[in-house]
């Protein structure tokens, strides 16, 4: 006899444990699919943890959650081959009783979420990949697993599995991934002693450090890296559009060595033990290529969604806050006792519209495009700056007016003038 | 038929790396998983209930983490498991270890007879191979090492032929029940869970035997008490100096081949001149 | 609750302790010479080897425990265990010996040292070896110590510290048996160096009787299929190893491990992960749930170097990896590292090595 659910949810990620979680505490029957060993063996992500979003699925998380250290510093970095320019806003008040971003490491609060979801009654099997979804007719009515006696049933089924979502595409639900709309990021987790993370960073306690990287690292691909202070770790990552690596003929894990190798970064993770590599595909999209999120007896949630705020490097709590709104619209259509149908199913639509999600992405819809048309972004602008900078700083007997001057010449020089207020326009446009 | 298999959750030792540098283990991060060797051990008592039913329970000892093997041994396929877990145990030598599992598998004896008992070669944490031939020698079962094939089982007849692998061959030994195999990696391969099983699996509530559960009465045999061997001293092994000098990566394969056998060559003329490469 | 190897137990403070007077009787150092249709095992002369150096640390003999049926063989065995340092040995003969069973092995074993007293005991860590001690450990409830690298002796109080590998061979660590005699312990054929033999040298025989009858034993040997002698892995003398892992890919792939090896007269090993797939039997497996091997050359195509094989194949003089991970561990502790698919390199290996031995072969 099959067993049938209210509702099935495919994938461990922040998107699948934030709809199982929600559904599963409201008392609905609840399965989660995983395919692997454990919820989040197949999970890769820097990792900041946004507390909003999480707030609002488990309030008290603080209490409990693996949390590595509350940021309390950002430090926007642009690089050229051997300097840096860059900015760092630092406040204690960020040193609240309810910081607002933590670093995290993804395996073990993957764990500490779905212990909350197993908690909260649902029913969680790894290790089983779900290959197709039994449909009839148009309807989604069940998934069927690799394993014997696989079929499953469910009155609606969340897919959560992920950026480049295999089920969706065989069930036609969105097309291929586009490369130019797919980000390859590599990261690794580099090992240090607690007080040496610490003292190189100026922190104390559990404060943390990022550090958000652009510029000639990237090989004027469009990308950027990142540094996350962990507690004994330091977590160290790149990524670029997969269009540009294809074009360009650069392995990722190329420009990660060149990375760690730079004279800003290498003293930051010196003496440090790698312990973790991962690579991992993010959607970057944007708006634009957003597929149908819902049909009949469907949902679709987090990266699988391409909910994915590139520009300002957000995608956990979107996965999240996507995740718990279609969980919530199930729970609405339970109690009024409703089908879940494609008409009923446009609530979660309209909730995603409604929250920061949909209106982040609009917001910076036009720049995938932008900067994908305009390269000098990640390649000319930040030896501009640095060099600007550097002569700036240089004391050596010329005069600060003069060498503005040469500074605007140079920029002049390298991108015309409407180039210049060209792209400032369209960034303006695009960020606004 | 009563099959219990002893399994034991142990840290996935293939992942563990030693730190270049300061030359200590990094211990952070690495799985705990099923003994890889016991998983032969479950995998032949699930064969044997197959072809002559019965029912398979899978105990083990340690701490309440280590629930997590049971669940899986369910998925395979197991109808019991028992998570013998208490303090008391805390510090046990392979003595002390199979006097604990011994008792258990005599309280379990108790309600469904046990016929035989399955462990895996040795631990890959441990590698001592001795809690098995203690539990036999303990509950007077006989002994059965290194098996790679069991040829006949008779339930009726009380007798079982196996294949046991011995230094210079195989050894085919004929004996009664009840006994305790000790099962050679390589002999099978684990079954694929069904999806009924993985629903059993998930949701079981794993039951916890503490010792007085097991029937434990004398602490003096359990835990630290109960082992003969203390630990002295701990370290980690003296590191080799140099790292690999890497060969041929600008060239093809058979530069690199030709690079090798040159290098060899040279530098080691006493080897080239065994391997026949150069004339002595 | 993990074998003496989850947690260092906490320091004892004083390690001098007063023996129990009756433990104190016990006094002497024994080896179990392994004998298998009729052959000693080369690791118990290795032992014998470490046993004197022991026995004379603690100014007490040296025995040899010599089991079997034939009573000629018994004789020569008793014979090279004085080359090789015995004082006594004890030799059960009886037909029931002839092929190993734990039952009659365990009560021979037992009732001897119930009888002589030795305060150590050390057998061969083999498929034979262990199945034994691990019995007769249970028998006499005392301590054992597996898989020892390095023996020594405590001069606080005549006690054996036994240093093993634990952890998967990332760890060592140092027991002691207080409070128990003997104190038991196995190594690994490999481990201690070969003795040098005198064959002038005399010891002492005493025999004893096997107190059981064929009756009495369950087990039955119905056959005994000895491995063929191609077949037959003997990894841990052997000068030349070449040794393929999971990197292999598949496992008819290891054909072209068997191929170089034919061509250069080696045996063929392997890490767990291939043995545990069946791509190998068993007995090839190099590692800490292996074998040890101490080649001059060994050459490991497709193996990450994890620690559990490091520590089973360090030891060898020269060791060649070939690994398409630039960043595995092997290559921190091989001789030479080649980073490419071993699939791919090891026939051009191959091909270039049967044309080069061809050539100095003619030239020969």
């Amino acid at each position: 006899m099959a067993e049938k659910f209210d509702a099935i949810v495919v994938g461990a990620g922040p998107a699948g444990n934030a709809a199982a979680y929600t559904m599963a505490k409201a008392g609905l029957s609840v399965l989660q699919l995983e395919r692997g060993e454990t919820p989040g063996t197949k999970n890769v992500q820097g990792a900041i943890l946004y507390a909003d979003a999480l707030e609002r699925i488990i309030p008290d998380f603080r209490d409990d959650a693996p949390l590595e250290r509350h940021v309390i510093e950002q430090r926007m970095w642009v690089l050229d081959e051997k300097s840096f320019i860059g900015t760092n806003y630092r406040s204690d008040a960020f040193n609240s009783d309810q910081p607002n971003r933590y670093t995290i490491l993804r395996a073990p609060f993957d764990k500490w979420f779905s212990g909350k979801v197993k908690a909260a009654g649902g029913l969680v099997i790894c290790e089983t990949t779900v290959t197709d979804l039994i449909q009839e007719g148009k309807k989604v009515i069940g998934v069927r697993t690799d394993r014997e006696g696989g079929d499953i049933y469910a009155d609606v089924v969340i897919l959560a599995d992920g950026v480049n979502s295999l089920l969706a595409k065989k069930a036609g639900f969105h097309g291929e991934l586009e490369a130019k709309n797919v980000a390859l990021a590599v990261k690794e987790i580099h090992f240090l002693p607690e007080e040496v993370v610490q003292s190189r960073f100026n922190i104390k306690g559990n404060e943390g450090v990022v550090i958000e990287i652009a510029g000639a690292v990237t090989h004027g691909m469009v990308g950027t890296a990142f540094l996350y202070t962990n507690k004994e770790s330091i977590t160290l990552g790149i990524g670029c559009l997969l269009s540009d690596f294809k074009k360009a003929g650069i392995a990722p894990y190329t420009l990660l060595e060149e990375l760690k190798a730079h004279p800003a970064i290498a003293p930051l993770i010196e003496g440090g033990e790698m312990k973790e590599y991962a690579a991992h595909l993010i959607p970057e999209g944007g708006y634009k290529a957003v597929p149908t999120l819902y049909g009949e007896g469907w949902m679709i949630a987090g990266d699988s969604a391409g909910l994915v705020n590139a520009v300002h490097r957000e995608g956990s709590n979107l996965a999240m806050t996507s995740g718990r709104l279609a969980a919530e619209t199930v729970i609405a259509l339970k109690e009024m006792k409703l089908p879940c149908t494609a008409p009923h199913l446009a609530r979660y639509k309209a909730a995603l519209d409604d929250s920061f999600v949909m209106k982040d992405l609009r917001k910076y819809k036009e720049l995938p495009d932008i900067l994908h048309g305009n390269p000098h972004f990640f390649s000319v602008y930040p030896q501009l700056l640095n060099r600007a900078a550097h002569t700036m700083l240089m004391v050596d007997g010329q005069d600060k007016h003069s060498k503005e001057k040469t500074i605007r010449g140079s920029f002049v020089e390298q991108r015309s003038l409407w180039g210049l207020v060209g792209d400032a326009y369209r960034m303006w446009r695009a960020t606004r | 038929m009563h099959i219990v298999v002893c399994i034991k959750q142990v840290p996935d030792s293939a992942q563990i790396r030693v730190h270049p540098v300061t030359n200590t283990i990094m211990r952070q991060g690495v799985p705990a998983i099923i003994n890889p060797f016991d998983v032969f051990a479950i995998e032949e008592a699930l064969r044997l209930k197959d072809r002559f039913g019965g029912r398979v329970t899978v105990l083990t000892m340690g701490p309440p983490q280590a629930e997590d093997a049971l669940r899986k041994a369910i998925a395979y396929g197991a109808d019991d498991v028992i998570l013998l877990t208490d303090r008391a145990f805390a510090g046990a030598d392979t003595l002390a270890t199979s006097f604990a599992l011994a008792q258990t598998i005599r309280k379990i004896g108790e309600e469904h007879p046990v016929d035989l008992v399955f462990t895996g070669k040795q631990t890959i944490d441990g590698d001592t191979a001795q809690v098995g031939p203690g539990i036999a020698k303990r509950l007077g079962l006989q002994l059965l090492t290194y098996v790679s094939a069991i040829d006949a089982l008779d339930l009726q007849g009380r007798t079982i032929t196996v294949q046991r692998r011995s230094e210079g061959g195989v050894q085919v030994i004929q004996t009664r029940l009840p006994a305790l195999i000790t099962m050679l990696e390589g002999s099978n391969q684990i079954r694929f869970a069904s999806m009924d099983d993985m629903f059993r699996s998930a949701r079981l509530t794993v039951p916890q035997w503490n010792k007085d559960r097991a029937g434990i009465e004398d602490v003096s045999k359990i835990g630290l008490k109960g082992s003969p061997t203390v630990v002295s001293k701990i370290f980690t092994p003296k590191p080799r100096a140099v790292k690999a000098q890497m060969i041929g990566a600008d060239l093809d394969a058979s530069g690199t081949a030709n690079a090798i056998l040159d290098i060899l060559g040279s530098r080691h003329p006493r080897l080239a001149q065994e391997l026949g490469l150069i004339a002595p | 609750m993990s074998e003496n190897t989850a947690a260092p137990a906490k320091p004892k403070g004083k390690k001098r302790l007063e023996l129990d007077p009756r433990l104190a009787a016990y006094k002497g150092i024994w080896v179990f010479v392994e004998m298998e249709r009729g052959e000693v095992h080369q690791v118990s002369w290795e032992l014998l080897g470490e046993g004197r150096k022991l026995a004379d640390i603690l100014n007490v003999e040296l025995g040899a425990v010599i089991l079997g049926a034939g009573s000629d063989e018994l004789g020569a065995a008793a014979r090279n265990a004085f080359a090789y340092g015995t004082d006594v040995a004890y030799v059960v003969a009886d037909p029931i010996l002839a092929d190993y069973r734990n039952e009659p092995y365990t009560k021979a074993m037992t009732d001897l040292v119930n009888r002589y007293q030795p305060e150590i005991l050390l057998l061969g860590a083999t498929t034979l070896g262990r199945d034994l001690a691990g019995s007769v450990a249970t028998t006499l409830l005392t301590g054992l110590t597996a898989d020892c690298t390095e023996l020594a002796i405590d001069p606080d109080n005549r006690g054996l510290l036994a240093t093993r590998p634990t952890f998967g061979g990332s760890l060592l660590c140092t027991i002691q048996t207080l409070n128990y005699r003997p104190q038991m312990a196995t190594i690994r054929p490999r481990v201690m160096a070969m003795p040098e033999a005198t064959p002038e040298r005399r010891g002492r025989i005493v025999s004893e009787n096997l107190q059981m009858q064929e009756d009495d034993i369950i087990a039955k040997v119905l056959e005994f299929i000895p491995d063929d002698a191609q077949e037959q892995a003997q990894l841990a003398y052997a000068d030349i190893i070449v040794a393929g892992g999971r990197g292999m890919g598949k496992a008819e792939n290891f054909r072209l491990i068997w191929d170089l090896a034919a061509v250069l007269g080696a045996e063929v090993g392997g890490s767990r992960p291939v043995t545990h797939a069946g791509w190998l039997p068993a007995d090839r497996q190099v590692g800490q749930s292996g074998k040890t091997v101490r080649p001059k050359l060994y050459i490991a195509a497709g193996i990450s170097g994890a620690i559990q094989h490091r520590v089973g194949m360090e030891a060898s003089d020269v060791i060649i990896a070939i690994n398409n991970d630039p960043n595995a561990p092997i290559f921190d502790f091989a001789t030479y590292g080649i980073v490419g698919d071993a699939v791919q390199i090891l026939p051009v290996l191959t091909d270039a090595l049967r044309s080069r031995l061809a050539v100095s072969r003619r030239a020969g």
